[in-house]
């Protein structure tokens, strides 16, 4: 049960960047300074219109938005349960929900006079978008980027080439995701007058995981207006596919103080939630620890070296979460499941059929959760899932585990 | 007195720069990784800094890295390093240990076994890379509280204005890192080292050390020339990850040590 000590779930993080327990700025001392600097940048921005404006301006014009709130009839008749609704941000300009937080903090690198950009990248959207934003403002770019997910992303790769960003192949570690981010530190520690560090998503050391999801919050402003506009009240229940957890965190946050939403986010469950670690369910399968600048629950051993997680989707191929999201889950304000990869690509597929939209595998684990609860539900309750991605760049992740022969 | 007070109280009564020297715990495995530490004294190394292997060091550059996988891969844990320092107490109770690395294995272990086992093992001192002094009550106040030293980095970017919260809860000595960047990079040029060194002394008592990017007898000469000592990891773990033999690793080391003593 939620934690009923607590009056507002919206206040976080304190001036330290903890919720509850989690998050915090654990990074070298060479960083310090700029995070801080960082921090009060963003604190002086957040409250200037000016920079709103600007956001609102290139959100609305560049971006697409607001994204659509889409009521999935067919899928609904298919489910034969809850009303399904998908929050369309997979229509946003590059695919995904990835460019509304670049948008934010590129803008605000250029009030800082920053002319580098680092970004690290996973299944390459974020990386795609970074590039995207660098190319508009004619900003040098550089994506870090594991080698193992360069060989299986790669128009990803050619995109970000096109976008005239500079792809470097993480080979350091294991060649990750978590790699990818170790070296984009690293960049960053050597370059630390003209570089800003462009995260990805809702982790790393404080002011990141506060400033993204304040960047990721428009999908459920949005989400808001527009079901009250659609049904007249809130949805009863919210759903969101968690790999470091920012299109989740944007859904969530707007929610976290009506009591009455229910919140759930789907963790990649890989081949299942076991010892054998096949999986990237930070919070049901981890536990906590401190990586990349903040404590988080953390895919780990148990000498406290972290593992590599594994899923069939890229996007959700990290051993940490953010680390709103532990607080959330220790509070019990939100809910936290895992979906195995045979589960997201039965929903990939269902997502296509039933209303002509291909998603990518991040929220096919979302919506196999929503199949797998909609049912049981009454027919006047209502979901919201996140459509948070176009699965354009799946095609041949999906084409290959279903046994298509695509050359 | 502890054993990092006794040594740099000892130095500074020979007018003598300290050396320093970095090897990875459990690297190449733990019998060479002990058998070279247990050479590191006589090769003239006057504090010992040892590395706690981590799966994701965000601080060092590929040299530290590949030390710390080949360190993983052989089977290395913190409870073996531990174990490395009570080996080498058994015939070495004077040789200052700092362990250094990163906080997860250690939060992990849970901070309080930690430090009551480091303390039983010998280990003088803590330089841990992803606490800085905005975490001090995670590691920092703790160690303190039960005498080990907690060795803080100040780096270039630490300007006048953030100095006195860096030195704040540092003991033992202060590790200045002399560029920006990641272990085994470029090294500094002693000239634009100096003032640096020279507004962290004006700010503490307590000894300068630097280091990051010193691979030669002739850069340790230099840097400790403007310092009260100088760091050299990188340079010793390549050796160690050419597979050279033990003698030939310390007599590396003990150049390194003849360079930096000889600035003194």
């Amino acid at each position: 049960m939620p934690d009923d000590k607590l009056n507002t779930f919206t206040a976080g993080p304190d001036e330290n960047g903890r919720f509850g327990n989690f998050g915090g700025r654990f990074v070298s001392e060479t960083l310090m300074p700029l995070i801080l600097e960082l921090e009060k940048q963003y604190n002086h921005a957040k409250t200037d219109q000016s920079f709103w404006d600007e956001m609102e301006f290139l959100w609305k014009h560049y971006v697409g938005r607001p994204s659509p709130l889409y009521f999935a009839e067919r899928l609904t008749e298919r489910l034969g349960g809850a009303k399904v609704y998908f929050k369309r941000d997979e229509l946003n300009h590059t695919g995904a929900h990835k460019i509304n937080n670049v948008l934010g903090q590129i803008i605000l690198a250029r009030r800082m006079g920053k002319t580098r950009i680092i970004a690290e990248t996973g299944a390459g959207q974020h990386g795609v978008a970074t590039a995207t934003v660098c190319a508009k403002f004619g900003l040098k770019c550089v994506v870090y980027m594991g080698a193992h997910d360069v060989e299986r992303q790669k128009p990803n790769v050619f995109r970000m080439k096109l976008l005239g960003a500079e792809v470097v192949p993480v080979t350091s570690g294991r060649g990750t995701l978590k790699d990818a981010m170790n070296d984009a530190l690293r960049d960053w520690v050597t370059n630390v007058r003209d570089t800003f560090y462009c995260i990805g998503t809702v982790a790393g050391p404080h002011p990141y995981p506060a400033m993204v999801r304040d960047f990721q919050s428009i999908i459920g402003k949005e989400t808001k207006e527009q079901m009250l506009e659609a049904e007249g009240r809130l949805p009863d229940t919210v759903i969101a596919a968690i790999g470091g957890g920012s299109n989740a965190m944007g859904l969530f946050f707007p929610f976290l103080d009506d009591p009455e939403v229910r919140i759930i986010g789907v963790e990649a469950g890989g081949k299942g939630v076991n010892d054998k670690m096949e999986h990237c369910a930070s919070l049901t399968g981890g536990r906590p620890g401190v990586l990349h600048g903040n404590r988080t629950y953390l895919l780990q051993d148990e000498d406290g070296q972290i593992l590599e997680g594994f899923s069939i989707s890229a996007g959700l191929d990290y051993p940490g979460i953010g680390p709103e999201h532990s607080w959330l889950h220790e509070t019990g304000r939100a809910q936290y499941v895992s979906i195995t990869d045979a589960e997201a690509l039965e929903a990939f597929q269902l997502s296509c059929e039933t209303e002509g939209i291909i998603p990518a595998l991040e929220p096919s684990h979302a919506l196999a959760h929503v199949a797998k609860i909609a049912g049981d539900l009454p027919k006047d309750h209502i979901i919201c899932m996140n459509m948070c991605g176009r699965g354009d760049k799946d095609i041949f992740t999906v084409a290959k585990a279903l046994g298509w022969e695509m050359d | 007195m502890t054993r990092i007070a006794d040594t740099f109280a000892r130095l500074r009564a020979e007018g003598g720069k300290a050396f320093v020297a970095y090897i990875m715990g459990g690297d190449s495995d733990l019998e060479t990784s002990l058998e070279i530490m247990r050479g590191l004294p006589g090769a003239g190394v006057d504090v010992i800094e040892l590395g706690i292997p981590f799966t994701d060091p965000m601080a060092d550059g590929p040299t530290i890295q590949l030390a710390g996988q080949r360190a993983l891969e052989a089977g290395q844990t913190l409870e073996k390093t531990l174990g490395m320092v009570r080996e080498f107490r058994k015939d070495n109770a004077t040789t200052p240990i700092v362990l250094m690395g990163y906080y997860n294995p250690i939060y992990s272990r849970g901070v309080d076994r930690f430090l009551d086992d480091a303390k039983s093992a010998g280990v003088d001192g803590l330089i841990v890379v992803d606490l800085p002094p905005e975490e001090d009550s995670e590691l920092c106040l703790p160690a303190l509280a039960k005498g080990i030293d907690f060795i803080r980095l100040a780096t270039p970017t630490t300007d006048d204005a953030r100095l006195p919260r860096v030195l704040q809860n540092t003991s033992g000595f202060v590790y200045y890192v002399s560029i920006t960047g990641i272990t085994g990079a470029a090294a500094a040029a002693a000239g634009d080292v100096a003032p640096d060194v020279a507004r962290i002394k004006a700010a503490t008592d307590l000894p300068v050390i630097v280091g990051f990017g010193i691979r030669t007898p002739e850069a340790a000469a230099e840097i400790a020339g403007v310092a009260d000592g100088a760091v050299v990891g990188s340079a010793i773990v390549s050796e160690i990850a050419a597979g050279k033999p033990v003698s030939e690793v310390l007599s590396f080391v003990e150049s390194l040590a003849r360079g930096a003593h000889s600035a003194g």
